[in-house]
């Protein structure tokens, strides 16, 4: 199994991924965006792909039952909005008010960062980086509700995209054993 | 009477819009800042001392999967996004 914090950097490669997708489509345009189909599918499947291999998180990772159903519920959430997304997509779901699912997800997502964080901010990088990740989502789903409302508004779009891709950022600079700021003490290194 | 025979074509300047030039540094800009950190934080990259390192530790190097995505944006999407922008903008004339 891989270490805690590979976890965190595999999904922070996934968050990159979609944020970078995010961003480009924010740029052009969503017309010009959808004129490759597959690229529409992107962000959707990305999510989709994370809510799913949130569950092996959640199986093998639980050292409690908060973290049990934290990860439970953010995959669950994630699934959701993927799926929902996806189905909106292919034109199987009509409604555009089904794109509230992504940020029911964010604000689930950021409260599973929170509450299964039994620490501080200041205790330890990993107590750090969850208490950040966790508001960042909370407050970065201001940006998909506003993007419900006003899809077309380049500012609400860029802000979705640029929540992601400050969660990947985030994401790769969680250490399981680190200060805050700064390299691993001498006597925490099991590797560099 | 003139004695050129041949007549200059104007010089066409395609003058590639700040949308297209945003969307084509979205992939180098990634990966510069992958290679950036990578010599920041080079102990991020355990390919550069191998030795005792499991599988994992060898497989996931945060800098170099940046890189790697910036790639991947830079040659699967990019080039088709650049493209259809030129489409949309000549189709909108």
């Amino acid at each position: 199994m891989p270490p805690a914090e590979h976890v965190h950097w595999l999904f922070a490669t996934g968050f990159l991924i979609g944020g970078l997708g995010l961003l480009a489509e924010a740029i052009v345009g969503p017309e010009v965006w959808r004129r490759r189909r597959w690229r529409a599918y992107i962000w959707p499947a990305t999510i989709f792909a994370l809510g799913l291999l949130m569950w092996p998180v959640m199986v093998f990772f639980t050292n409690s039952a908060i973290h049990m159903l934290a990860h439970g519920s953010w995959a669950q959430v994630m699934m959701l909005a993927g799926g929902a997304h996806l189905a909106l997509v292919h034109g199987k779901l009509k409604s555009r008010w089904w794109e509230l699912t992504m940020p029911l997800a964010l604000v689930v997502s950021g409260a599973a960062f929170l509450i299964h964080e039994q620490n501080g901010w200041l205790f330890a990088r990993s107590a750090f980086v969850h208490h950040v990740c966790g508001w960042t989502l909370i407050i970065g789903a201001a940006f998909p509700l506003a993007k419900t409302i006003r899809p077309r508004y380049v500012p609400f779009n860029a802000g979705y995209a640029l929540t992601f891709v400050v969660i990947a950022i985030v994401l790769y600079t969680a250490r399981d054993a680190a200060p805050i700021f700064g390299h691993l003490g001498p006597g925490l290194v099991p590797h560099r | 009477m003139s004695t050129q025979i041949a007549t200059q074509i104007p010089r066409v300047v395609e003058r590639r819009s700040n949308r297209v030039r945003a969307v084509a540094a979205l992939g180098p800009l990634t990966v510069i800042a992958g290679a950036v950190w990578a010599v920041l934080q080079p102990y991020r990259l355990t390919l550069l001392h191998p030795h005792g390192q499991g599988f994992w530790w060898l497989l996931v190097e945060p800098p170099l999967l940046v890189a790697l995505v910036g790639v991947l944006f830079h040659l699967l999407v990019a080039p088709g996004l650049v493209s259809d922008l030129g489409e949309a903008k000549n189709a909108a004339r």
